[in-house]
């Protein structure tokens, strides 16, 4: 059953070219790295999928859900569809308690009390449970992102977006998302990360998309063989520039 | 300067409350007004903006005692006759909701974008994400500015005057012509504003720290 489909999916800002004819299958339960040079239209192709930024052209289907039709309400794809931000986003007005059970109470109406159970819940997950009634900020790069990763699964989403999640993490930070995020895909969750963690991608990536120039040049489920022998130049290129150094 | 405000207690008075009645309307008028075009001027729709734009520069650039003579002098000829305190309160409203929109506008503007995508990506819709994100964060910022602008209104109200609005200014003009004595009078008249723009300064003051700190 797939989950999210690209079919033949342009993009352009302005005369700009950012996405050029994406065809791209998510299965459900699927864990999807996304690598690739900046400006390689990475993030955008991760912003499309929960309608952050709009396609131009093509199909795109998510979660049952038609992204191209103007009719489709984009508030029921995002409450199935959670997004984890390279700079968080955590409401700076909310305390981390109220990050994770405002958009469960205000969007799918759920009882408060439930709500926060099992907010506390998912905090202890991520290992911040002493951390529920401060404002983010006053918590570390490191917490903020564990904190909206519980926001995010507080949704229950059927799958979730990882933009970058750990680029603007101090080193020592980012195992710890890391391993939160290693800890859902286990989970069975539908996920498609961005990333420049390689490490991740070859240990908990069921699957590799390399992009460059807003095109996807390769997409294989070998991970470890992607590695070892990229077979178009342009990933043959970043791969060493990022092994070698 | 005490002979003018105990001889003409009573006319001061009656100033002052029409020059408190007009700002508190206007305020509330200017404050709502502008909130909606500052809302118009951040549209995903290019023609509201251009409405929401179009309103702002046209009136800011405009002297507070053309528009309020425009609401006394023209919409009496047309629509309906206004009295002075009617249009002199309109004016004023119209003129100050420019401002306001500017900088309510500026506010929003000044919360940082990732915080209206974090709601969004929940399902959140703009209105909700404006209302439980947004605007808390963004009234933080706007609160100093906005003090500014409610002090200006305050002030600005004597405008009043010119279209025979029963203001302080106006009461000031009739005593200076009774008495000559026009140094005291206006000395006594600038007693009375500020008699009422103290308190809001320091209002602002209070609200500053106990919403900006929060």
């Amino acid at each position: 059953m797939s989950m999210i489909e690209f079919h033949g999916v342009e993009k352009y800002y302005g005369k700009f070219h950012a996405l050029k004819d994406i065809n791209l299958t998510i299965d459900r339960g699927e864990v999807v790295t996304v690598i690739g040079p900046s400006g390689s239209g990475k993030s955008t192709l991760l912003r499309t999928i929960n309608g952050l930024e709009h396609i131009t052209e093509g199909e795109l289907i998510v979660n049952d859900f038609d992204l191209a039709d103007k009719h489709t309400d984009m508030n029921k794809i995002r409450k199935n569809v959670g997004m984890v931000f390279q700079h968080f986003n955590l409401y700076a007005n909310k305390t981390v308690l109220e990050n994770i059970t405002l958009g469960p109470t205000l969007v799918l109406h759920r009882p408060k009390d439930e709500v926060q159970k099992e907010a506390m819940a998912l905090l202890d997950m991520v290992g911040l449970v002493d951390q529920a009634h401060k404002f983010p900020a006053a918590l570390s790069g490191g917490q903020k992102q564990r904190v909206a990763i519980a926001r995010s699964l507080a949704m229950k989403p059927r799958a979730i977006l990882f933009d970058e999640p750990t680029s603007a993490l101090d080193p020592e930070m980012i195992g710890d998302v890391l391993d939160v995020m290693q800890k859902i895909a286990k989970q069975g969750m539908t996920m498609v990360v961005v990333t420049h963690e390689m490490g991740f991608a070859q240990r908990v990536g069921d699957r590799i998309v390399f992009m460059a120039d807003g095109q996807i040049l390769e997409d294989s489920r070998d991970v470890k063989g992607f590695f070892e022998h990229p077979q178009e130049p342009r990933a043959q290129e970043f791969i060493s520039k990022i092994f070698n150094h | 300067m005490f002979s003018i405000i105990t001889d003409h207690w009573a006319t001061l008075c009656a100033g002052l409350g029409y020059t408190l009645m007009a700002s508190l309307i206007a305020l509330v008028g200017s404050l709502v007004i502008g909130t909606a075009f500052a809302l118009m001027e951040i549209s995903h729709r290019k023609w509201v903006r251009l409405i929401g734009r179009a309103y702002v520069e046209l009136i800011r650039n405009i002297p507070l005692l053309v528009i309020t003579m425009a609401f006394f002098v023209i919409v009496p000829m047309f629509i309906v006759k206004v009295d002075g305190f009617t249009a002199g309160t309109i004016g004023l409203t119209i003129y100050t909701s420019a401002f306001i929109a500017e900088t309510v506008r500026a506010g929003i503007e000044s919360v940082a974008v990732g915080q209206m995508e974090g709601a969004r990506s929940v399902g959140m819709s703009y209105t909700q994400a404006m209302v439980h994100i947004v605007f808390p964060q963004a009234i933080k910022i706007v609160i100093p500015p906005l003090g500014n602008q409610f002090i200006n209104l305050v002030k600005n109200s004597s405008v009043l005057a010119f279209v025979a609005g029963f203001d302080l200014m106006y009461q000031a003009k009739i005593i200076a012509n009774l008495t000559f004595d026009t140094f005291d009078t206006y000395l006594a008249v600038g007693v009375f504003y500020l008699v009422l723009t103290m308190p809001l300064s320091y209002l602002m003051r209070y609200l500053e720290k106990k919403w900006v700190t929060a």
